[in-house]
């Protein structure tokens, strides 16, 4: 097989691995929406950890698209 | 019709001023040039606003007190009473990632921390550092924090080298999620502004996805800024606190 052929392919399964932090952001903000309405006077106290959260989920799909750009380009 | 350029091309470095000593390769470029202003920005930043010194903040030094309440509150809440020491370098840590990633959201300047080797450089800071310190406080002891606390005996001998493993994945963790963020938001936006050229008249449908996408950009500066120090904050606290 071309070499460029199998990059282009190898980069585009890598970015199925970004599909993690759609159910992993997903995950957070709907707990973090959920549990706002349960107790809304809690809600602002938690909003750091909520983007804590957020922001270790999106790592993780960016680990998988710099994989697929060094497959890519690499 | 013009050549393509490559939405990577803007993380290319440039020599401004080429300098050699001995062998090695010491020129000024454009990351040195951003990182000095950077510094020279935070600095002129911090003192200017806090001149004044008023009880009731005037605005800059809201921006000051916002930006020192918040490092301040993360030590504070993560590592507890003892934080307070590392202060200046989380403080540090934090408005320098936090102006490069604002400074590099300006068109034609360069984003000094989308490069791996500068985010490595800061996380691995970060890494030595706190592992120095957990050395210096608990001694041999430090070992023991690859036990986590409640782990039956016979599944001690899987648990430790996984948490090895994630130990000492940590800065290289901080290192490319930092750089991949950065990554990833200037190049999608230089991607859809060659959209914009590309459709012609109706290259304002992209044009307006990348003002939105300026203003993503600038949260995600601002808060990769913010995870940068909390994880720091956090690794800070494993190492005065082991497990406890």
């Amino acid at each position: 097989m071309d070499i460029e052929a199998a990059k282009l392919i190898g980069a585009g399964l890598a970015t199925i691995g970004v599909a993690g932090a759609g159910v992993g952001i997903g995950t957070v903000f709907g707990h973090y929406v959920s549990a706002g309405i349960r107790n809304p006077a809690a809600a602002p106290k938690m909003f750091g950890n909520v983007l804590l959260g957020f922001a270790l989920v999106e790592a993780q799909a960016l680990y998988a698209l710099v994989l697929a750009f060094l497959i890519l380009f690499g | 019709m013009a050549e393509a350029h490559s939405p990577l091309e803007q993380f290319e470095v440039h020599r401004l001023v080429d300098m050699h000593v001995g062998g090695a390769d010491v020129s000024f470029t454009n990351a040195s040039a951003m990182m000095v202003l950077v510094v020279i920005l935070v600095t002129v930043f911090l003192t200017l606003s806090m001149r004044g010194r008023a009880m009731v903040p005037g605005r800059w030094q809201s921006i000051a007190e916002l930006a020192y309440g918040l490092v301040a509150n993360a030590l504070r809440d993560n590592v507890g009473a003892d934080g307070r020491r590392y202060f200046p370098f989380v403080f540090t840590l934090f408005m320098f990632i936090l102006l490069a990633n604002l400074l590099g959201l300006i068109p034609f300047s360069f984003t000094v921390t989308s490069h791996i080797v500068v985010t490595f450089a800061l996380a691995a800071v970060v890494f030595l550092g706190v592992t120095v310190i957990a050395v210096a406080r608990h001694g041999l002891k430090f070992f023991t924090y690859f036990v986590p606390p409640g782990v039956p005996i016979f599944l001690a001998p899987l648990m430790v080298p996984i948490e090895i493993f994630s130990y000492f994945v940590r800065p290289v963790s901080l290192a490319v999620r930092l750089a991949a963020n950065m990554i990833a938001g200037h190049t999608m936006i230089a991607v859809f502004a060659s959209f914009v050229i590309a459709l012609g008249f109706l290259g304002f449908a992209p044009l307006v996805f990348i003002v939105a996408l300026y203003g993503l950009e600038v949260l995600v500066a601002f808060l990769q800024a913010y995870v940068f120090a909390v994880l720091t904050c956090l690794y800070l606290n494993d190492a005065l606190h082991l497990h406890h």
